[in-house]
């Protein structure tokens, strides 16, 4: 966006900034989505979105429930007596029961091996808001925090925008699987300090994002006497920690403390359930922090961001079903671990290698023997190509901060199964450099369609109303816009 | 520090949790004067949303819409949802000024949306100029993340709290003076505290000097929804079109904050929103909305409720009646105890005043008053400097948050406790004695409500 002199003073600087990251290459991908989604009949030739980490595998799971516990609903006759006290419900220490909840779920997704106290549950307004929060809670603007790359993309925004805080990013490589390691952790720190940057502290993502794989034992030990040595903070965002799907399992920074000689005070973990329970839209996201004055400061800065009581209801009864959130759990994982089998073993027929992970809604996709030249331009490059010759939008290394170009983030769950062969199909084609005819190739999709409306399929985008042709601006679209033609977003009144 | 929870108006809420009244369990406990909240009209909800299953399951036409709206998380929010805001806005706004969706960007409560104002408008260090009495939240809400200055327009009972130019001028001049930055005037529009609505001639004052100086103006509309008597409410989107100024500068200046939690009476929810002109401010608050969206869920339950315009229409009436009727219960309850309002036609609340209760005309005296509403009267209402009052002796005193019989209690301990001060006099109490004596008196009162019923408590 332009900005005019006159706006520049007449608005504040984050206003008319670019730390909000959104003009970012990164979306770029989505805007090429936005004016040619993929559509099984109507749009077979549309780009198909890989680069959203949404996870709606289980929602049948959850709609069942919901149909079976009407009075978990403030609108359903059942639940209807408790409407009045849940409107007025503004306390920002959230309705007891939904942190009892969120904590017992949080323990059980740790495997059990940790109990989190309700009462350091505070809420904020998503992930997004609970990693803003932990930064005004513990740094000062023009300090700055040392993040592991590669590293999700949102973080520019979440820690940086309004907070004023800087990212110092640690490079991870290829060459040890882009694991942490302690030497670069010291030699950033030093850099920095040499540099006259403040450090306060470390942001890590476990399970990883763009990786999809878990920190081990060592790693997460290694970081906490990092930090307590330097007197500096680690937050742990542990968003994806219910995405693991095979071993090894998933261990929170809160189980390595236990038996750790370190200082909690420094300790804090965001959480959310828009990744494990693929609840996006729902904003629940959870600063859970060691230290009480932390813990006090952001649940006073929750007033911000709390979570609508009408969702604390319904999540505090739906997270509190035992059996409900094990067989919950336990699918899950059952339906990830088959998604992610089926691509990285299609992906390996072709040669391609991906990062070997157990975790996330996405795989790291090695496409270096793609390049021309081991560059972030050529990685551009190739990524162009992906986008607008094979119709597939996949997210970048360079956006997510990767010092090794080549690498590109893969989501898999955010789409059916037929669409996830078609997106293999491309990938192969483009990879084994298919010169088939261009007869063939439209008898080919032609049959495709025809073996899709023959089977009675039910698609994420079912509906034919959905696909207008009043297609919305790219640049109106929200990048968080799951499905920018959704039936919520198409409809008028 | 400067979230201000620790200023009195919240340490009179922990002393309420400590030892809060109930009708049956607790008859002598203290009664929540201090919470600006609208519990009067929720059945009017209850069987709205009796009579209507489908929303009730997140049907829409048989079908679920569970797995889209679990899913949507565009910082855009449900089209549909700000379609219907922007009607029923315009529709408390007496039609008389029309709202364009695309400008509309919703915030976690006003708390989110004021806060993601000031962070457009604003550097650290620059200042809002905010007339006197003002909501207690504003200092944590305007200034705490944002590093920006509140720098008061100080207002006066001699002329009931109107907003002049002079005070504004005065105001100006004193941040100059402090070397502050003024990058905008805000304003709550019904007034809270003095639940009040803005003359034209204040408006066109804040507009005239909005221009001058070339800054914002905003205008917290959240109690919009309460007005129930008259005048009417006057926006200051209205009062700037009468000015014919919609090509004017100061129009992408002028911008509205609004939310469900006051008229609707759904704070829980946290529904908030930013209305500007100016589309730098839509963008970069649509962006920083990230930090604070509406649930999906509930903006789909409320687009449905809005939808449904006999149920809004009949609501608005309703409530702005029962509002009426009980700020006049409080008022003439207050009379009798020789206590009178400030003469108000909006809100949830009366701005009384006790200046005549005061042994003195300090913020001491005002702060021992306090002390004594709540724990010998047990009555937590909230003390004017609180509200950065300039004058000592005025309180808040909010109706709407309680049941009929509750606020009949409420009259009854404050005459109680003014026929005591003036038995006493102006000396100082033994409180140990006035609680034995209190306890006995309040229990008498409540046996004999008990034994004679009430032929007018047919109200829920």
């Amino acid at each position: 966006m332009e900005f005019t002199r006159k706006n520049r003073q007449l608005l504040s600087r984050i206003a008319t900034n670019d730390r909000h990251g959104e003009n970012s290459p990164y979306f770029d991908g989505w805007k090429a989505y936005d004016s040619n989604p993929f559509h099984p009949i109507h749009n077979p030739d549309g780009v198909i979105q890989m680069g959203l980490a949404e996870n709606p595998l289980c929602f049948d799971l959850i709609e069942k429930w919901i149909r079976e516990n009407p009075d978990a609903s403030i609108c359903t006759a059942e639940g209807l007596d408790k409407f009045k006290d849940i409107a007025i419900f503004q306390d920002y220490h959230g309705l007891r029961e939904f942190r009892e909840a969120v904590a017992k779920f949080m323990g059980r997704v740790g495997g059990n091996r940790v109990t989190f106290d309700p009462n350091r549950i505070v809420m904020s307004g998503g992930a997004t808001g609970a990693n803003e929060t932990a930064i005004f809670c513990l740094a000062d603007p023009g300090d700055a925090f040392l993040v592991p790359s590669p590293y999700y993309a949102g973080f520019a925004r979440d820690l940086r925008w309004r907070t004023g805080v800087e990212i110092v990013p640690v490079h991870c490589k290829s060459s040890n699987n882009f694991r942490i390691t302690r030497a670069a952790l010291e030699e950033a720190y030093e850099k920095a300090q040499r540099s006259n940057i403040n450090i306060k502290g470390v942001i890590i993502t476990n399970p990883s994002n763009p990786l999809g794989t878990v920190l081990d034992k060592e790693t997460l030990r290694s970081l906490v006497s990092f930090v307590t040595d330097k007197k500096i903070h680690l937050v742990s965002d542990e968003i994806y920690a219910a995405t693991v799907f095979s071993s090894p399992r998933f261990i929170s920074v809160a189980e390595v403390m236990q038996d750790m000689d370190c200082n909690r005070d420094l300790i804090h973990i965001v959480y959310s359930l828009s990744k494990d329970m693929g609840f996006p839209g729902f904003r629940v996201g959870i600063v859970y922090s060691f230290n009480d004055d932390v813990t006090n400061c952001a649940r006073k800065m929750s007033s911000f961001g709390l979570v609508s009581s009408q969702t604390q209801f319904l999540l505090a009864s739906m997270l509190s079903d035992d059996e409900f959130v094990g067989n919950f759990l336990r699918e899950s994982s059952k339906r990830l671990a088959k998604r992610h089998h089926v691509f990285t073993k299609g992906l390996e027929e072709v040669g391609i290698s991906t990062i070997k992970s157990n975790a996330g809604l996405f795989f790291w996709m090695d496409m270096r023997p793609l390049l021309k030249e081991q560059t972030t331009k050529a990685e551009t490059e190739l990524w162009r190509v992906i986008i607008n010759k094979v119709k597939l939008n996949v997210s970048p290394g360079s956006s997510f901060l990767c010092s090794e170009p080549g690498w590109f983030r893969v989501c898999f769950a955010n789409m059916d199964d037929k669409t996830v062969e078609v997106a293999l199909d491309r990938i192969r084609e483009f990879v084994l450099q298919g010169k088939e005819e261009n007869n063939h190739e439209a008898d080919k999709s032609q049959a495709r369609a025809q073996r899709w409306r023959k089977q009675n399929l039910r698609l994420s985008f079912s509906s034919s109303r959905l696909y207008d042709e009043s297609l919305m601006s790219p640049h109106m679209i929200s990048p968080h816009s799951p499905i920018p033609h959704s039936p919520l977003v198409r409809a008028r009144t | 520090n400067s979230h201000g929870q620790d200023s009195s108006y919240f340490l009179g809420w922990q002393l309420y949790e400590n030892n809060p009244f109930h009708e049956v369990e607790n008859p002598t406990g203290i009664i929540q004067m201090g919470l600006a909240e609208n519990q009067l009209s929720f059945d009017l909800v209850e069987s709205w949303l009796r009579k209507n299953p489908d929303v009730m399951e997140l049907k829409k036409g048989g079908e679920s819409v569970f797995r889209e709206l679990a899913l949507f998380q565009d910082y855009h929010g449900l089209p549909t949802f700000k379609n219907e805001l922007v009607e029923y806005m315009a529709k408390i706004r007496g039609n008389k000024v029309k709202f364009d969706p695309n400008n509309l960007v919703l915030a976690a409560g006003a708390t989110s949306a004021n806060e993601t104002l000031i962070f457009c408008l604003a550097d650290p260090g620059e200042a809002i100029l905010l007339p006197t009495p003002y909501y207690p939240g504003f200092d944590r809400d305007l200034k705490w993340r944002t590093g920006v200055e509140i720098v008061p327009v100080h207002c006066w009972s001699s002329n009931g709290f109107r907003i002049t130019m002079f005070a504004l001028e005065e105001a100006y001049e004193r941040a100059q003076k402090l070397n502050l930055k003024v990058k905008g005037v805000l304003i709550t529009n019904p007034s809270n505290p003095l639940g009040t609505t803005m003359t034209k001639e204040e408006l066109d004052h804040l507009i005239t000097f909005a221009m001058a100086k070339n800054i914002h103006v905003i205008s917290d509309e959240v109690f919009s929804g309460t007005v129930f008597d008259s005048p009417g409410f006057i926006s200051i989107l209205e009062a700037a079109m009468d000015r014919n100024l919609e090509n004017a500068d100061v129009w992408s200046r002028i911008h509205i904050v609004y939310s469900l939690s006051k008229d609707l009476g759904l704070p829980g929810f946290r529904v908030g929103m930013i209305y500007s002109n100016n589309k730098t401010v839509v963008g970069a608050s649509t962006k920083m909305s990230s930090f604070g969206l509406v649930s999906s869920q509930t903006q789909y339950l409320l687009t449905n409720v809005l939808a449904s315009k006999r149920f809004t229409s009949k609501y608005m009436k309703e409530n702005q009646k029962r509002l009426k009727k009980r700020k006049e219960m409080l008022v003439s309850g207050l009379k009798k105890s020789g206590i009178e309002c400030l003469k108000s036609n909006a809100g949830l609340f009366c701005w009384v005043d006790m200046r005549h209760l005061l042994s003195s005309n300090t913020l001491e005296a005002e702060t021992k008053l306090w002390n004594q509403m709540v724990c010998d009267a047990g009555l937590n209402i909230s003390p004017g400097s609180s509200f950065h009052c300039s004058e000592p002796g005025w309180f808040r005193v909010c109706f709407a948050n309680m049941s009929r019989g509750t606020l009949q209690v409420a009259m009854r301990r404050i005459k109680d406790f003014v026929e005591r001060s003036n038995l006493m006099g102006r000396i100082k109490m033994n409180y140990q004695q006035n609680m034995s004596s209190l306890s006995r008196k309040l229990l008498s009162n409540w046996v004999r409500k008990l034994s004679s019923p009430d032929p007018d408590e047919h109200e829920r």
